[in-house]
């Protein structure tokens, strides 16, 4: 039996590009400006994906990172304010579990020259990812992280 | 992400060591006795217990005693599950974003604006 549960969480990103708001902005309104950098990007096979930028479309991909494992992400534009604001609501399940299901904004702000991308995302993450095998994972992970992190603050030291 | 922030200095000190590593890395397949820790460790019971009050004191870990066994097991606050998942979809969407930047910057004489 899976045990339910649901952690709420936010987090924010923050870039900034040598590029002007527009720029950005046609990075995610371009369906192959965004293939480039957001589909294709993490080298996954692409078993499936559409993508519909306007209010009320919707992105449908599934990937399979390890050629196993599935991974599905369901989205839906629900307000798109050219060169300044994209608000998307998205789930995602790992091999038919519902892992997530979240709120993204991003913003566009002009800074000098160029664009400030601010990233939110608050979300409902689910039981899907208390697998104990990705738990065990996830966690042996994090530390080979930490470890590095250490190394890298040693060599500072 | 949870609210509350642990010590990281005094988790990146507890985390240090060898010995303390190997110990998460045994708790994060499950709670364990403290016989069941120090056995794979070439060390005394009193220097495990040392590593494991450090531990405790970073925040990593707690302990609680039932009887005469104390069992160990990873403090699911400072590193729960979850926590880890969230940070992987923060890290995901960070390298997008930064590819983001690559394609803005190799794009950049393509276009009028």
């Amino acid at each position: 039996m899976t045990e339910r549960s649901v952690v709420h969480a936010t987090f924010v990103i923050n870039r900034v590009y040598d590029a002007s708001p527009a720029r950005v902005f046609k990075a995610f309104s371009n369906s192959e400006a965004r293939d480039r950098w957001f589909v294709k990007s993490e080298g996954w096979p692409v078993a499936e994906y559409t993508y519909d930028f306007r209010v009320g479309g919707q992105e449908h991909g599934r990937f399979s990172p390890d050629g196993k494992m599935i991974v599905l992400n369901e989205t839906t534009y629900w307000d798109i304010v050219p060169d300044q604001r994209i608000i998307s609501a998205y789930a995602m399940d790992i091999d038919g579990n519902r892992i997530s299901v979240s709120v993204a904004t991003i913003e566009l702000k002009p800074e000098g020259k160029g664009t400030r991308l601010t990233y939110t995302e608050q979300g409902a993450f689910l039981d899907g990812y208390d697998i104990p095998a990705q738990r065990e994972a996830g966690c042996r992970d994090l530390y080979e992280k930490l470890a590095v992190e250490l190394e890298r603050q040693g060599e500072d030291a | 992400m949870t609210n509350q922030q642990p010590s990281l200095d005094l988790m990146f000190q507890a985390l240090a060591d060898p010995s303390r590593r190997s110990i998460v890395e045994r708790l994060c397949a499950g709670p364990a006795s403290v016989s069941e820790l120090a056995q794979p460790l070439a060390m005394s019971l009193p220097s495990v217990m040392q590593h494991l009050q450090l531990l405790e004191g970073s925040g990593l870990i707690r302990s609680e005693k039932v009887g005469r066994v104390r069992t160990c097991r990873l403090e699911p606050e400072a590193l729960s599950a979850a926590e880890t998942w969230i940070n992987e979809r923060r890290v995901l969407m960070e390298r997008k974003l930064d590819r983001l930047g690559e394609y803005l910057r190799a794009t950049a004489g393509d276009e009028d604006n």
